[in-house]
């Protein structure tokens, strides 16, 4: 008896409920007063972009050779085209620039090696990227051995300063404010009250002030005839001034952790190391993922503050560049330009930190 | 120099003073120098036309030049310097401390900077003072017509305090539009805000390049302050301070002889007594520096004389388009004069 078994050919869903005017009307149209605030942010949108547009891309010049190439209508990447060299290695010899690309070359590939899970020896590769390539960095950059001359640390500047003062510091501050971190926790008294006290004083001092002191009244202190690097003095007092905050970090991590992770951990035997390297710390280091990244993003833009002791990051190099007569008043261009490529490595710090998050997710995140 | 962080210098200067006057005390600048293979100089971080590195990653500026002068003179090669970039406040601690054995950076030459800091001014490089930027339009000549005028000019500085005693002193009001940058007081100026940019001399020239059309503005004749900027030695090394005086004064000599970097080889074999003994042809004066006879001639065959060097870094040569004025030879009319060589 049943033959109207005939099955109906699946029709699209109605126009109002798909596209792009449904979307719109279901995001930004749905009611009068999000109308209102959606035209008002586009209208500012708008009329924010469009100079931009016009100015960074429609009226810019992108060739030439001189400040008479560029018309003054709008930006003059000329100014970026000729002195790009000099923002990513600073006064680094022309000749010897090779050396710059060689170690962050080989650090990418390192990086890479241990930031992406198929490749094998991570072990192996950890113990070469922390213990081996410092020192292939410092004599590749540095100079004096195997025959290459030596570039003075006053001719390093740019991007590559930037790198140099923002790998030390994160490098280094990541041990230095775990042991610290472990240390304020701890029940040993000169061990807590010195961790206590290291934190507290480099956390409470401006780090424009720590750089302030390395780079003026240090010199005074030591004996006649001896200089510290003055790259040397801001890697110091980057790293003590970084390792204090992230030791705060890394602490709020630990004691996240339950109670008795540590005690089930003891009762099974292990001492104290094994407790903390084993148990308590690869818990703890997950969870600090965002507050880590976070310090080492503040780390790499604070390196700017070195302008102060004379030394030319890559927002110092730009402004002594500004400053040459041939090319006055490009203060704008030099600007962005920094601001570009320091938002650029921000970002990819950033994504990078998410997707650690995501791939080490383990149902601890609520 | 008009700087924010004047204050904040002498006191890190000051506090450190009774360390310093032992590091002070040091002296044989010249063996040390010649054991490292380069001059120590100080230099600023950046400022148009004395000193700001180029395309190419060198040094150069009028600063820059006398440190290449002293190197010429140590070493025959203009080219042994280790630039050490300065900000204002750091200047003087790195000349006690050692690190920089010159410090050609712009420094104004006062009575506490030679005296209670411990330092020595060799010369003078640069007859700088506070002038005034005016719109063409106003058909303005002198500074005296400035009665009620609203003068653009940036906060902090001693720049501020000097226009104010000026108008001051001559009966007149203005109306002062501060900003916190150079570069705002320039946005200021194009804006309308003020009739009037008031900066050193030196720097006037820089900031009307940024102007929108720079031939809309001139600079009016008055100068209305003296900073005299020159390069400083710590004291206590009277023959690292000979070295360093006589190196400006050997560039102002040759200027005045008209021997160039140009004629210095044919120059060599002129007749005139005073020339044969600047370039080391009649006697020996570099022997009493510890130099060689040939000191001056270094100098002015490798950096010039003086007239090259201010026309190549912020004369008409160079974008800043800064007139000779007062820093003419007192042969053509400026004070610049230097001792005989005899």
């Amino acid at each position: 008896m049943i033959h109207n078994r005939t099955v109906i050919e699946a029709r699209p869903a109605p126009t109002h409920t798909i596209g792009p005017v449904a979307w719109l009307r279901a995001n930004l149209f749905s009611g009068p007063i999000n109308t209102i605030l959606s035209l008002a942010a586009i209208y500012l949108l708008v009329s924010l972009l469009v100079p931009t547009i016009q100015w960074a891309f429609i009226d810019a010049d992108w060739v030439g050779t001189s400040r008479d190439d560029c018309s003054r209508e709008g930006a003059c990447w000329v100014f970026i085209n000729a002195r790009i060299g000099q923002f990513i290695y600073g006064l680094y010899p022309r000749h010897e620039i090779w050396r710059v690309n060689v170690t962050f070359g080989l650090f990418a590939v390192l990086i890479a090696w241990l930031a992406i899970p198929r490749l094998p020896l991570k072990r192996w590769v950890a113990v070469a990227t922390l213990v081996v390539f410092p020192f292939v960095a410092f004599a590749l950059l540095y100079g004096g051995r195997f025959g290459l001359p030596v570039v003075e640390t006053h001719r390093w500047g740019g991007l590559m300063l930037t790198l140099v003062l923002a790998v030390v510091g994160m490098v280094a501050a990541l041990p230095i404010g775990t042991l610290l971190a472990l240390g304020r926790r701890s029940k040993m008294p000169i061990v807590k009250s010195f961790s206590v006290i290291f934190i507290e004083f480099w956390r409470g001092v401006p780090l424009i002030t720590v750089l302030f002191m390395a780079s003026v009244m240090l010199p005074l202190f030591l004996p006649t005839g001896m200089n510290v690097d003055r790259l040397v003095r801001a890697l110091i007092g980057i790293t003590l001034f970084q390792s204090a905050y992230m030791a705060e970090v890394i602490r709020g991590g630990l004691q996240a952790i339950p109670r008795g992770q540590e005690e089930a951990a003891a009762a099974l035997g292990m001492g104290y190391w094994k407790r903390m390297g084993l148990i308590v710390l690869p818990q703890a280091l997950k969870m600090m993922i965002p507050g880590i990244v976070n310090t080492f993003i503040s780390l790499f833009k604070d390196t700017t503050l070195v302008m102060i002791i004379g030394l030319f990051d890559l927002l110092g190099i730009v402004q002594a560049a500004l400053s040459d007569s041939r090319w006055l008043g490009f203060s704008v261009e030099g600007y962005a330009f920094a601001a570009l490529v320091f938002w650029i490595f921000c970002f990819s710090m950033s994504r990078y930190s998410q997707y650690l998050e995501r791939k080490l997710h383990t149902g601890h995140k609520r | 120099m008009s700087h924010k962080n004047n204050k904040f210098a002498l006191l890190t200067a000051a506090t450190g003073l009774a360390l310093a006057t032992t590091a002070a005390a040091q002296a044989a600048t010249l063996e040390d120098t010649r054991a490292q293979g380069v001059v120590q100089c100080g230099v600023s971080d950046g400022l148009p036309g004395f000193s700001s590195p180029n395309d190419q990653g060198e040094w150069q500026g009028i600063d820059v030049d006398v440190c290449r002068a002293v190197a010429a003179a140590v070493f025959g090669d203009s080219e042994a310097v280790r630039y050490v970039p300065l900000n204002a406040v750091e200047r003087f601690t790195a000349l006690q401390s050692g690190e920089v054995d010159v410090l050609s950076r712009n420094t104004t030459w006062t009575t506490t900077r030679d005296t209670t800091l411990g330092l020595n001014f060799t010369g003078v490089t640069f007859y700088d003072g506070i002038g005034f930027l005016v719109n063409k339009d106003l058909g303005l000549s002198s500074a005296k017509e400035l009665d009620g005028a609203a003068i653009c000019v940036q906060a902090g500085t001693t720049t501020e305090l000097n226009v104010a005693d000026y108008f001051r002193a001559n009966g007149m009001q203005f109306d002062p539009i501060v900003f916190d940058t150079s570069e705002q007081t320039v946005g200021g100026f194009q804006a309308g805000r003020c009739d009037v940019l008031t900066s050193d001399t030196s720097q006037l020239a820089a900031l009307r390049i940024q102007l929108e059309n720079p031939d809309s503005a001139v600079v009016l004749p008055e100068v209305i302050s003296k900073e005299p900027l020159g390069p400083v030695v710590r004291q206590g090394d009277d023959q690292w301070f000979n070295i360093v005086k006589w190196s400006l004064f050997a560039m102002l000599n040759a200027e005045e002889m008209g021997i160039s970097s140009d004629n210095v080889d044919d120059m060599l074999s002129s007749d005139n007594p005073d020339i044969a003994r600047l370039l080391g042809q009649d006697g020996n004066y570099g022997e009493a520096m510890g130099l060689e006879a040939d000191w001056a001639y270094n100098i002015i065959s490798q950096v010039g004389n003086y007239g090259q060097v201010f026309d190549r870094n912020v004369g008409m040569d160079s974008p800043l388009q800064i007139e000779r004025g007062i820093n003419e030879l007192w042969t053509n009319g400026g004070i610049h004069y230097a001792p005989p060589v005899r």
